[in-house]
Parts: structure tokens; sequence; C-alpha cells
């Protein structure tokens, strides 16, 4: 009997928690998505009239944010694969005895508040940090271009806050794939490239899906970046979202918003997952 | 594909190879001709440098010095993928996110060669693994991945294969098997085959000949006969099988043949198989060319008195002796049980004797114990 209870057992704690704070509250949300003020009531009042138009309006008022959430959720994804993988790869085959060292000094950033590294870009971009003087210099930029309160800013922002989530998993599945194969590919008439496409990168999937559903996802909901190194015409769903929640106190359409990100997360999600990791790997 | 490199056929020539690694010198000097279409073994001992020649062969390493050529055509620089040489690795190093099938075809894919199926289906039934093409590697037993591995080699026709350690992952039954197989498929396809192995029985059951490398070089080269009966080096007769090497002094000659004074006692060798520089010899004996008999029964040859039977293991076939000599060394003798004689037992007096055409001599100056150290069935391991 105790030998069929024990599973049960252990994932309670687990079950409780997530019941308690994430199945509770999503469901709180979805009733919050369809109420409507209380006539005559005060600023944060709303009644329940189950008005499904909620999501409609606030999709049609906000679908310029929605677009560039996903437009920038999707270049920093982009850029933090292009970043991250040669980077685990240099790490797990070239690493050696550093590989430990190298992996810490991925995440160490982590020991600062993500706020404060935020914040710490908006210096490194701004006019006093040193990194549009060159770029001015170079004619890279026009004199009279800023770096900072652009897309350019939230983006590598986000592609910087997120890349430990892409690299960790990458080196997982990296370091995984036996050197022994890329020799076997070396061996079997492969150049290096064609043993990077058809041996390397198909081993490796795992991690690239891992990573980039890692990156994407908090990318897709994060208004952080854009708050501090963005403008208003920068503004992703997040900032919405945290705008009607806190300040306007619309509290229905910033729900109604938030469950629009979330299933729109969820379907590009699946359809991806599907599409990229479908074959079978070991 | 089809510059000078990967259309190379011929002889496989090594010479002079060399390779370091800092202070360590993997491979030194070596030089050695590999016939075409022979089946060539290179044995030794873990880091004796066998797997480091090979993977210079393969290009996966580059050499320190020296050259690679493959009949006259000149190889030590050109990448892996541009040789006509494929390997068949150590745990077979199959693609993992493949099926049998695409691992077997990568390479000719590679190459862009038509009619890939028939090439495959071909491979697969020379393994005996057809059923198996659509799976994947992981659902293999190591016996079939093993196979594999060769067919994935064998199906791009390279002027060599070469085959590192291929059976050190199976147990024993199916290595002898598979040792038996190998050598069938080797006649069957013609290709060169260059086999590195630490497993003696391995290399002299399937190789015409074998190289025997210790500390980076060519120990002696030649069919395993020749090696086995006629060992040059303590480090060979050692390694192959097991050697009874008793030191002592060549005292004169006697037409083709050597008198050696063993501790008081002579005996003969002939010269064409005494490999000592000097007067300094060790005579050397295997151990089931020795007859061992009672003190009263008559014997020829060379013989050795006074010996006395420590340890006596019956093995059926067989059965070995310890005899102590009277200078204290203890020889092994194998005795075959067809002769109806009552086996020794321990304690008793016995001579014993063996054919003098033997009997080989090495320099007296070598260290005896030679290749005695080494385990056959160890961890295969890294170089």
């Amino acid at each position: 009997m105790t030998k069929i209870r024990t599973p049960y057992l252990l994932l309670l704690p687990g079950m409780v928690f997530l019941l308690t704070f994430f199945i509770l509250p999503l469901i709180n949300l979805a009733q919050t998505s369809t109420q409507t003020p209380v006539g005559g009531g005060d600023t944060g009042q709303y009644e329940q009239t189950l008005r499904f138009q909620n999501y409609f309006d606030a999709f049609i008022e906000n679908r310029e944010q929605f677009g560039r959430s996903f437009l920038y959720a999707t270049s920093a994804t982009v850029l933090a694969l292009l970043i991250a993988y040669p980077l685990a790869y240099a790490i797990a085959f070239k690493g050696g005895k550093y590989k430990n060292f190298m992996l810490v000094l991925v995440i160490a950033p982590f020991f600062t508040s993500f706020l404060l590294r935020t914040v710490a870009w908006k210096q490194i971009l701004g006019e006093e940090g040193f990194v549009v003087q060159p770029l001015r210099t170079l004619g890279i930029i026009s004199e009279s271009t800023t770096l900072t309160s652009s897309a350019f800013a939230v983006v590598a922002g986000m592609t910087y806050n997120f890349l430990p989530f892409m690299t960790l998993p990458l080196y997982a599945s990296i370091d995984r794939i036996d050197p022994r194969t890329l020799e076997a590919s070396g061996d079997l008439y492969a150049n290096g490239f064609t043993t990077f496409r058809k041996v390397t990168l198909p081993l490796s999937m795992p991690g690239v899906v891992a990573g980039t559903l890692l990156t994407f996802i908090p990318a897709a909901g994060d208004y952080v970046n854009a708050a501090i190194l963005g403008s208003p015409t920068t503004k992703m769903l997040g900032n919405v979202i945290e705008s009607r929640y806190f300040r306007i106190v619309d509290y229905p359409t910033a729900a109604a918003l938030s469950f629009t990100l979330m299933i729109s997360i969820l379907i590009l999600v699946t359809f991806y997952v599907r599409k990229a990791g479908t074959e079978e790997l070991v | 594909m089809s510059d000078v490199a990967s259309s190379a056929r011929g002889d496989l020539i090594l010479s002079h190879l060399t390779k370091s690694y800092g202070d360590f010198t993997a491979v030194n000097d070596l030089s050695l001709t590999i016939p075409k279409g022979s089946f060539f073994a290179l044995l030794g001992p873990s880091g004796c440098g066998k797997t480091t020649t090979l993977r210079m062969i393969a290009g996966l390493e580059e050499p320190t010095q020296g050259t690679i050529s493959l009949g006259t055509t000149e190889i030590t620089h050109t990448k892996p993928y541009q040789r006509p040489i494929n390997t068949v690795f150590q745990n077979y190093a199959l693609f993992p996110h493949l099926t049998i099938f695409e691992n077997i075809a990568f390479g000719l894919r590679r190459r862009g060669i038509k009619d890939v199926d028939e090439a495959v289906n071909k491979a697969l039934n020379l393994v005996e693994l057809p059923h198996l093409a659509q799976r994947k590697p992981t659902q293999l037993s190591g016996g079939q991945q093993q196979r594999i591995a060769l067919a994935r080699a064998i199906v791009n026709r390279p002027a060599l294969l070469l085959l590192d350690e291929p059976l050190g992952a199976l147990d024993l039954k199916l290595r002898r098997q598979m040792q038996i197989e190998l050598k069938w498929i080797q006649k069957e396809v013609g290709i060169t085959f260059v086999h590195v192995t630490h497993d003696q029985e391995e290399a002299m059951t399937m190789a015409d000949t074998i190289a025997v490398m210790n500390e980076g070089q060519i120990e002696q080269m030649g069919s395993p006969a020749d090696l086995y009966d006629n060992p040059e080096t303590a480090f060979v007769a050692n390694f192959l099988g097991q050697s009874n090497l008793i030191k002592g002094t060549v005292s004169s000659n006697d037409g083709d043949n050597q008198i050696v004074d063993l501790f008081g006692q002579k005996i003969s060798l002939r010269k064409d198989r005494s490999h000592g520089v000097d007067s300094s010899i060790y005579a050397g004996i295997r151990p089931e060319k020795f007859r061992i008999s009672r003190l009263e029964t008559a014997t020829s040859g060379n013989i050795l008195t006074g010996g006395k039977v420590e340890d006596v293991s019956y093995i059926g076939v067989s059965t070995q002796y310890q005899v102590l000599m009277p200078w204290g060394q203890e020889l092994m003798v194998f005795e075959q049980n067809d002769d109806g004689v009552a086996p020794f037992s321990v304690g008793e007096s016995v001579n014993i004797s063996w054919e003098p055409s033997f009997t080989f001599g090495l320099r007296g100056d070598e260290d005896a114990e030679a290749g005695t150290e080494v385990n056959p069935d160890e961890d295969p391991g890294e170089e």
C-alpha cells in the first residue's frame, strides 16, 4: 500500500503550491477578464457581466504593442541563439578543465539584480557610455542618433538579460554530443560545415528548443526592459498590462490582455515544438 | 571530391612517422608498409601509440614529423574527409539522430553517389542486418551496432579500412564470432584492413601480418606464427602468449647452432633463431614446447635436469606445471593430457626437455619481464 501511495505523497506539496498560487489566481484572473465597471461605483469597482467583448476591445486597442512584444521577443531570441551557440559550443568542446569556471561566468550576472543590470545597460548605451561615441566616430550611426529609448536598446537589453537561459540548455545538449560522432562525420567525407549542419546541429536540437523557449516566453511577457531602456513608442504588452493594473486600475482589460498573451504564447510554442522538436532524439 | 587524394589507391606507406605531445612521444619514428588488400594488425598494450598511429592515418591527428602515403599519393596533410579511408570507431560513434539506413548512407550522400539505396542494402546484407534499416542506433545491441559501424565504413569502398579496437566492447563469445566474421568480410570485399588491438589472440586470429608496438615503436613485425615461434625481443615473447626466459651465455658454436650454457647445463639453439648480440643471452622456450619427464625416462633434444614440481593445475585439455629449477627459477610447462602418462605430483623430481629447434635466443641485457605486466583483458582505454 505504502509503495503505491508514496509517489502521490511526494507530489502533494507541489500540487498544493501550484493550486494555491497558480490555478486559483488563474481562475480569478479569468473571472476578472469578463467584468465591467459597476455603474456609478468608484474606480476599481467591477462586477461580473461575462462581457467577452473585453478581449476583442483589449486586443484591438493594443494590437500594436502586441505585435511589438512578439517582434522584440523573437529578435532577442534569435540574437541570443546566435551569441549563445558558439559560446556553449566553445565551453563544451574547448573548455577543458575551465568548463565549470566558464559556466559560473555565464550565470554570474544572476548575482546582481535583474533591475540593476537593466539600469546599467541604460548607462552603457547612454550619452556618457562607451558605446555611442565610437559608433558615431566610425560613422555606423549618425551624430544625432541616440541608442537609449529605442527598440535597439530594448532588444539588446532583453538579449543580454535572457542570454544565460539560452546558453545553459544549449551547453547541456552540446556537451552530451560524443566528439567521436563528429570525427566519424569527418571520416565519412563531411567537411566542417556539413558536419555542423548534419550532425552537431541536429544533435543539439533539444538544447536549441529548450533555450529558445526559455528565452522567448519570458521575453514576450517582459516589461522591465521596455520600461527602462525604451520609450513610449517601444511599449510592449507587458507594459500595457502593468499600467492597466497599477495605474489605470482597469483590471478587466489587464486580465483579458494577460490571457490573450498567455494563449498566444501557448499556441506559438506548441506550433514551434511540433515543428522543431518532433524528431525523436536520444 | 574528385581530387587526387580521394582516389588514391595502393599500399599504405608510413615513413618516419612521429607524434609528440609536449615532452611525450606517442609515436616515435615509425616506418612501415602495409600491402594493399592485407589484414594488418597493430598490436600493443594501452599507451603504446597504436591508436595515435591509426588516428594519424585517418587524418584525425596531425603527425609531428614524417609522411603517410597511399600508393604514390602523399596524404599526410589532407583532411580526413578528403582521404579514401574509413574508420570503425572504438565505441562505433554511430549518429544517434539518424536511422541505421541513414547512418550507412551518410558517406555515400556526402560524396553525391547515386544508387544509395542499393549500396546501403548490400552493406546491410553483408552484415546480415537488413531488417534493422529503420531503427535508431540506441535500439540496437552492442554487437549489432558494431556491425552497422562496419557497414557504414565498408559501404564507401575505401582504399583502407581502419578498425580501432572494434571488438573491445563486446563480450567474449560475441568477440570470437565477430573475429571470424570480420576476417570473412575482409576476404569478401578485398579492402586493406588495419586493425588496432591490445588483444593478442584477436590479432593472431585475424591478421595476416602483425606489428607489435611498444612505447611508440614497432618491436617486431611478421606473420602470427613468426611472432609466436620466433620472437626477437622479450616484450614480444611475453606479450604474445607466455614464455620461459632462462639467462645464459653462449659457450661455443656448432655449425648452424650455438651451444648455450644455462647455469651449467648445455643446450643448443639455432643461429637463425638467436637474436642476441654478444655472449650474454636469454634462451626462450614456450611452455607448451616443454616435455616433462620422470628421472628414469629417456629423453632427447635439449634437457634441463634437477627440476622439482612446485604446482600442478589441471585444466582439462592440458595440465600446467610450475617446475622449480636448481637456480631458483620457476619454469612453466603446459603438457597436453594425451599421452596416458600419469600426472606428476607436487614435490616430484623431474627433467625438462624440448626439441632444440623450438628454442629462441634474446639479448641478455633485456628486461625479462617486459610485456608481462600487461593484462590483455584490461580496459582498452584511451591513449
